[in-house]
């Protein structure tokens, strides 16, 4: 009896300490979350986890620029409701585990008064899932595969365009094109990864039996050596080639592959890399590059406003030209805005009423176009366009009819001419 | 699938095989003479490729003529960290501590490479780089040809050292038994040194071909040495030939599985064998399991 009930106590004791400590973090945690108002002239925290090293680490510090340029432009301007602007950036090193630490940590360590996203999908969705036990909104410019707008949170915000239609221009230009001069085959490849593979799938869906698919195949995202899956492609002798790819090597590999093979394709699109600006083309050469395309909803030459603004403050800053600017700067800059626009209509920094606000249908603008978002956080007012390298020019080619397209170089040079 | 496919397969799995059969080569020699689990090894092969890539962008030398620099440059690289670094770690724990050392200077490197080159992707170009030729209807990229080739040259030439030299015979010696090996006269700990600073040297011809046939930036190395480790364990830590062997197989299983069935076992593949022979045989293919319990 006395041991069972020392037992008790210890386990009441227990009970009472681990309550205590809950009822001490959620009531810490979810004061950060709710509470809207700062000291006057206290900074405001935003926390983010960004790919300082490993496999995305070219997208996260190019991500990286985007939100300080956007950071400094707000202080510039007198901060966000008069309070300057202090980004908390902490490493992910491209790992979903390292990702959800990091927001946990940032919220519940730090106590940051807001977030914004990581780079890709792979990290947006557990990391999305993580501040939104906080109750924090996420405003986020590269998590727009599917499977983040399928997890049913209600705090995720994509103000990039659905990446499940960034290859509808590209598909209809095909489709469209009369059938004496329409390629009669096609490959698709894409690395398994939740960005790439919706893209492609909805490419293949929107194409259908237009052109016969000769090539269809999936290859894993940890992947290094893509030598004998290129080969494999370059076998196929498909007319067209659509490649899922998160990255630049991915691109590159492909690219080499090809050219090993002597095999060149009429057209060429790849999902993400060739929107890479300079960096794609210090990798590839800018004759290898010619012709080479990518779906994006932004790019550097962008007429938007706003968009000239922010490049030619980058292009001050860090050098180089509006072509080579990387389409993650915008994205990341986009999160910045949206967000802005957010604290100055809620007149505050309350995260509830930041994600009513925008799922309200209100309209924003950001250097990537308009921004509004459906019930599950994509930004439904963004228009796809497919981006062509010609030359060392990085321009747009569909839709078809757009006042900023220009022809599309078809069939695409053979390598390295 | 067809028969010039699977030829293919085989051919790539062959060429690019021996290269990263190269990297192993020197990891397993570390691991070997000195158990030392060396997780840095990734890192200095990217240091190798930017070494390479560095000459070839900024004096115009070919990345193989540069060899004659970069290979130099990361022996005594090599030397210089084993003398700051692994002089002082003894007894049991050292194995376990070396990995926790070795991961330590993969980070500075990392973000020293960083600093210098930026998080950019980069290539090492020449005029054989992209370029092929054509023999019995299959394509060969001179590039993988000349980088079998070099891996035959310097894993031949290491045997030389390893099997014909007074030298050689002192490094097998300690590989079979350091204590031994001491009590006999021979310097271990200057062996240990020298064994370290070649380990090391080998990454610059890996590092150039790998360079030369992947985008790389520093970040790149965390993809190598996953690699690397499976392909010494598999041909069984220590072991040179084990080395050269597991890294031909693995890539050529994986290259065939991509063709055979589908690219998206292939990397699973690679993991497999890895599992299935560890549990016949847990020493890997030509590991000594009596040498490495002594």
């Amino acid at each position: 009896m006395k041991r069972k009930g020392k037992l008790f106590r210890a386990f009441g004791a227990t009970s009472v300490a681990a309550v205590t400590a809950m009822t001490m973090a959620a009531t810490t945690t979810s004061g950060a979350a709710s509470n809207g108002t700062l000291a006057k002239g206290a900074p405001v925290t935003i926390g983010i986890s960004l790919s300082l090293s490993g496999d995305f680490s070219a997208d996260g510090l190019a991500y990286q620029q985007g939100y300080k340029l956007w950071a400094a432009d707000v202080n510039r301007a007198g901060g966000l409701l008069g309070h300057p602007v202090k980004l908390d950036i902490v490493s992910d090193a491209s790992s979903p585990t390292q990702v959800v630490t990091n927001y946990q940590k940032l919220i519940s360590t730090d106590h940051v008064n807001l977030t914004f996203g990581p780079f890709s999908t792979l990290l947006t969705l557990p990391a999305a899932q993580t501040v939104n036990r906080y109750g924090y909104a996420m405003i986020e410019g590269a998590g727009g595969g599917p499977s983040v707008f399928q997890a049913g949170l209600k705090n995720v915000f994509d103000v990039t365009l659905p990446v499940a239609y960034d290859l509808q221009p590209f598909a209809k230009w095909l489709t469209s094109l009369p059938a004496s001069t329409r390629p009669k085959t096609i490959s698709y490849v894409t690395s398994n990864d939740p960005f790439t593979q919706p893209v492609v799938q909805e490419a293949q869906k929107l194409i259908g039996k237009s052109v016969k698919t000769v090539y269809n195949n999936v290859f894993p995202a940890e992947a290094t050596d893509f030598t004998s899956i290129a080969d494999a492609v370059a076998a196929a002798k498909a007319q067209v080639v659509v490649l899922g790819s998160v990255d630049v090597p991915t691109v590159s590999a492909f690219m080499q592959a090809f050219e090993q093979a002597h095999y060149t394709p009429e057209a060429f699109i790849a999902t993400a890399g060739p929107d890479q600006g300079a960096a794609f083309i210090k990798a590839v050469g800018a004759k290898n590059a010619d012709g080479m395309m990518v779906p994006n909803s932004w790019y550097g030459q962008s007429k938007n406003p706003q968009s000239m603004k922010m490049v030619a403050e980058y292009v001050k800053q860090y050098g180089g030209t509006a072509a080579g600017v990387n389409a993650d700067i915008a994205e990341a800059y986009a999160v910045g805005q949206v967000m802005a626009q957010a604290v100055t209509a809620t007149k505050g920094f309350d995260n509830s009423k930041i994600i009513k606000y925008l799922h309200s249908g209100v309209t924003l603008n950001s250097v990537q176009g308009s921004v509004k978002f459906n019930a599950l956080g994509m930004n439904t007012a963004q228009t796809a366009y497919t981006f062509q390298w010609q030359g060392s020019k990085f321009v747009e080619v569909n839709p078809v009819g757009d006042p900023g397209a220009v022809k599309i170089l078809f069939p695409k040079p053979a390598w390295g001419n | 699938m067809n028969s010039s496919a699977l030829i293919h397969a085989v051919i790539d799995g062959v060429l690019t095989g021996s290269v990263y059969a190269l990297m192993a080569t020197g990891l397993t020699l570390i691991f070997g003479v000195m158990d030392i689990i060396n997780v840095a090894q990734g890192i200095f092969v990217i240091l190798g490729a930017y070494l390479s890539y560095a000459l070839s962008v900024h004096w115009g030398i070919d990345p193989f003529v540069g060899l004659a620099i970069t290979i130099p440059t990361l022996f005594f690289v090599g030397i210089a960290v084993e003398k700051a670094f692994f002089g002082r770690l003894k007894g049991p724990e050292k194995t376990a501590m070396s990995i926790l050392v070795t991961y330590a200077i993969s980070l500075v490197i990392e973000g020293t490479l960083n600093m210098v080159f930026t998080v950019n992707y980069v290539q090492i170009q020449a005029w054989y780089v992209n370029k092929s030729f054509r023999l019995f209807g299959v394509w060969f990229p001179y590039i993988y040809v000349f980088g079998f080739i070099m891996a035959a040259i310097m894993l031949s030439g290491l045997y030389i050292l390893l099997y014909r030299t007074r030298f050689g015979a002192s490094i097998r010696a300690s590989l079979a038994d350091q204590t031994a090996a001491a009590l006999v006269g021979i310097d271990v700990r200057r062996v240990s040194t020298i064994c370290f600073g070649i380990g090391i040297a080998l990454t610059a011809p890996g590092g150039m071909i790998f360079g030369a046939t992947n985008t790389f930036n520093a970040s790149t190395s965390y993809d190598l040495i996953s690699r690397l480790l499976t392909i010494i364990v598999l041909g069984g830590m220590g072991s040179l030939g084990g080395a050269l062997l597991a890294g031909i197989l693995m890539v050529t299983l994986e290259d065939l599985v991509g063709v055979i069935w589908s690219p998206v076992w292939s990397t699973l593949s690679f993991f497999l064998v890895l599992v299935i022979v560890l549990s016949v045989r847990p020493q890997g293919l030509f590991g000594k399991q009596s040498a490495r319990v002594a």
